[in-house]
């Protein structure tokens, strides 16, 4: 992974520096709340409903050993024993102290980890797969690029103060497992004719309050512009995008407002200027960073191991746990595996102090001392040895950290909602545990196969719950909570938004709505049919009826009033 | 007088800023003696009254207009502000970048209106050379430490065309 120099370093000291001065002046009042509120934003700090939560940057997911086991120090002295996972690979501390956040960070410099622009208006933590150098089906490896990308957005001096906040996403594979069509700018990698690198610029799309699929603003830019081409569309919607409405100031609604034939045109303009000046990335550089990211030190093997064949034949609790958690993985005799966060009862994405430091030994011993955080909120060890995988899992079990749902839908992906973030219309985490509570018999689970189940407590959607294939919103109705159900949803090439089926749920409903929907799935598969193939060959329509069954909701409410 | 920091000094204001109030036109607004920043619906209203004054001639781009609709005019300004109606709104860093990079104007680009400490090095940065910093706060601490936060910078803008990569010795 990329290793810090001095310079490096000499950021994130002066950096903390500028924000332990920024702390001490709005305690001592030379600073308004008002003026301190940006600042302390773009370094990650809310001040929430019951202490102030801090967002730490983890860049494109990337993690070692060391840092983890920083953040486990930081979990055990500054909050209380855990953090959580979101769904752009950061983590969060809900229970800090303002006035010890300086200290915070400066514990985190020491292991080169910051919060720098986790939140306000300004360009925010690139994400990637976090199957990134080792999965099959990657064309190239994107984290050099990422990390050329997050160097590029620190302390960009033109885009810190944007109309609203900026979000890039960038994919290297076939199969899409980083959201692009969903992000602020998307970049998804294709070849050229003669088999050059570049990528698809897919600008303008976005979950949250107003969920809109990007469109392609270029269809191949070789991978050398990427910096000057995202400084163009960011320059035109720093420029253009609205400030007179927070809701209405993310780039999709310019490139709504305009289409996206002009803003194309505006962004072409801007770059006739800037295409192939010096910000115009170098191969020695590509290369430079590129060297981080070495493959590390494999073991030639052979690609079947004995033993984890062996154990999948013998144990059927590990086999299940295989079948779900362990990647294909492009050396031979290698596997990434997914440590889930997801165990049934606890927070998604909530890992303890206790848990990290386990993963931080696991990363140690049996993966390079490296892992990865995913935006499903679960940690991944890219590099394990086949015949070790028994020997983790039994670990990795003792821990909490081998629930085998993955992809399953008790794998739930869920903000940390209205118990402890000050945005949410409701909560989110109680409704998690009641469906995996409700679905709690593996073997059905397994039957069930893959379902996405995503939940937001409000319509910023930090729990991506649009393109989850059953999709929970919580919703504020006369200031109570309610939740709203989509269906249909997906992530992935063919990233598409779930559809509202109708009127919300009170919170003790739901379990019982999400297992009506999946009755109607079960009543109506066909074998080997997923969830989705089911709903995309039977549509919305029995699945509505099964859960308004007895409850008069649209044509037939609106009937009922007239007879009233 | 009020004092502004320029160049990485403190020092007098000697520019006047032409304020429209309510009820004055573009066209009919009295011109102050002196030297003046002008707004700019007033400059194009006025040119050449105003380039017969014989003065140094200052101009003000508010939030919502565009740099490129007085580009040809850049000529006759020694100064243009770029105000900032609340400093989180950071239109005027791509204004102040545009003057810089590509219409290359080499005088005075001053940064009005909500100039807040903790924004001074973004400015500089972009090309600001001028900060006319909001009532209340401390000139002298700004001088001090707003304009020196950090000590290099990865990516190229104005006051370092060619970005760190490119100037990496190893």
């Amino acid at each position: 992974m990329y290793r810090y120099d001095d310079i490096d370093r000499q950021f994130l000291r002066e950096r903390v520096a500028q924000y332990r001065d920024q702390v001490r002046r709005f305690q001592s009042g030379e600073l308004t709340a008002d003026e301190f509120r940006p600042l302390r934003l773009q370094n990650g700090l809310y001040i929430q409903r019951h202490a102030p939560m801090f967002r730490i940057a983890v860049p494109y997911g990337q993690l070692n050993s060391e840092q983890i086991r920083k953040l486990a120090f930081v979990a055990r002295t500054y909050d209380k024993g855990y953090g959580h996972f979101t769904t752009r690979h950061n983590m969060q501390f809900n229970w800090p102290k303002l006035e010890d956040t300086p200290d915070i960070l400066a514990h985190l410099a020491e292991v080169n980890m910051h919060s720098i622009q986790t939140s306000g208006n300004d360009i925010r933590n690139i994400t990637t797969d976090h199957f990134a150098g080792v999965a099959a089906d990657e064309l190239i490896d994107t984290r050099p690029l990422a990390e050329i990308l997050r160097q590029w957005s620190t302390f960009h001096p033109e885009f810190a103060f944007l109309p609203r906040k900026f979000k890039i996403a960038i994919s290297g594979s076939r199969q899409d497992r980083t959201v692009t069509w969903f992000n602020d700018i998307g970049l998804h990698l294709v070849e050229g004719e003669g088999g050059e690198i570049g990528f698809r610029v897919i600008v303008g799309g976005g979950l949250g309050r107003t969920p809109i699929r990007g469109e392609t603003i270029r269809d191949y830019l070789p991978w050398q512009h990427i910096l000057t081409y995202c400084e163009c569309i960011l320059r035109v919607y720093n420029r253009f995008g609205r400030r007179d409405n927070a809701f209405k100031a993310r780039i999709k609604i310019l490139v709504q407002a305009l289409g996206i034939e002009e803003f194309r045109r505006q962004v072409e303009e801007e770059w006739a200027h800037q295409k192939d000046g010096p910000a115009t990335l170098t191969q020695a550089e590509y290369d430079r960073v590129a060297a981080h990211f070495a493959p590390p030190a494999y073991e030639t093997l052979p690609d079947a191991d004995f033993c984890f064949e062996q154990h999948k034949h013998d144990d059927p609790a590990f086999a299940r746990w295989a079948s779900r958690c362990v990647h294909a993985h492009k050396v031979p005799g290698y596997a990434a595996i997914t440590l889930s966060l997801k165990a049934h009862g606890k927070n998604p994405g909530d890992i303890t102090a206790e848990q990290m430091d386990v993963v931080a030994d696991l990363a140690d011993r049996y993966s390079f001392g490296e892992l990865r955080v995913s935006h499903e909120q679960n940690v991944i060890l890219a590099d394990v040895r086949k015949t070790d995988l028994y020997t983790v899992w039994h670990v990795a079990k003792a821990a909490g950290l081998a629930t085998p749902t993955l992809g399953l839908l008790t794998s739930i992906i869920c903000c940390p909602g209205g118990d402890l973030c000050d945005l949410a219309n409701a909560k989110s985490t109680p409704i998690a545990k009641a469906i995996q509570a409700r679905f709690d018999d593996l073997d059905y689970l397994f039957d069930l196969g893959e379902i996405d189940l995503n939940i937001s407590g409000c319509m910023n959607a930090c729990g991506h719950h649009h393109v989850g294939n059953i999709g929970i919103l919580g919703v504020d109705r006369n200031e109570a909570e309610f939740y709203q159900v989509t269906l249909g949803g997906r992530q992935g090439n063919n990233a598409q938004l779930g559809k509202v089926i109708g009127p919300s749920f009170a919170a003790e409903e739901m379990p019982d709505v999400v297992e009506k929907i999946i009755e109607v799935f079960v009543a109506n598969r066909h074998a080997d049919e997923t969830f989705l193939d089911t709903f995309d060959r039977i549509g919305v329509a029995p699945f509505k009826d099964r859960v308004y069954e007895g409850r008069a909701h649209g044509a037939a409410k609106k009937a009922e009033r007239k007879v009233a | 007088m009020a004092r502004i920091i320029k160049n990485g000094d403190i020092v007098q204001d000697t520019w006047t800023t032409l304020q429209l109030a309510e009820g004055e036109t573009p066209e009919a607004v009295a011109l102050p003696a002196g030297p003046v920043i002008f707004p700019l619906a007033v400059w194009q209203a006025r040119k050449a009254e105003i380039l017969a004054r014989s003065e140094a001639v200052g101009l003000l781009i508010d939030a919502g207009e565009r740099v490129e609709d007085v580009a040809p005019d850049l000529g006759h300004f020694t100064v243009v502000a770029v105000n900032f109606p609340k400093f989180v709104h950071g239109q005027g860093f791509s204004t102040a970048s545009l003057l810089r990079q590509r219409y290359a104007f080499q005088g005075e680009v001053r940064a009005v209106g909500d100039v807040v400490h903790d924004a001074l090095f973004y400015m500089k940065r972009v090309g600001f050379d001028a900060f006319a910093l909001k009532e209340g706060k401390s000139l002298e601490y700004a001088v001090e430490k707003g304009l020196s936060v950090f000590s290099e910078a990865y990516q190229a803008s104005t006051d370092r065309p060619v970005p760190y990569f490119r100037r990496r010795s190893a």
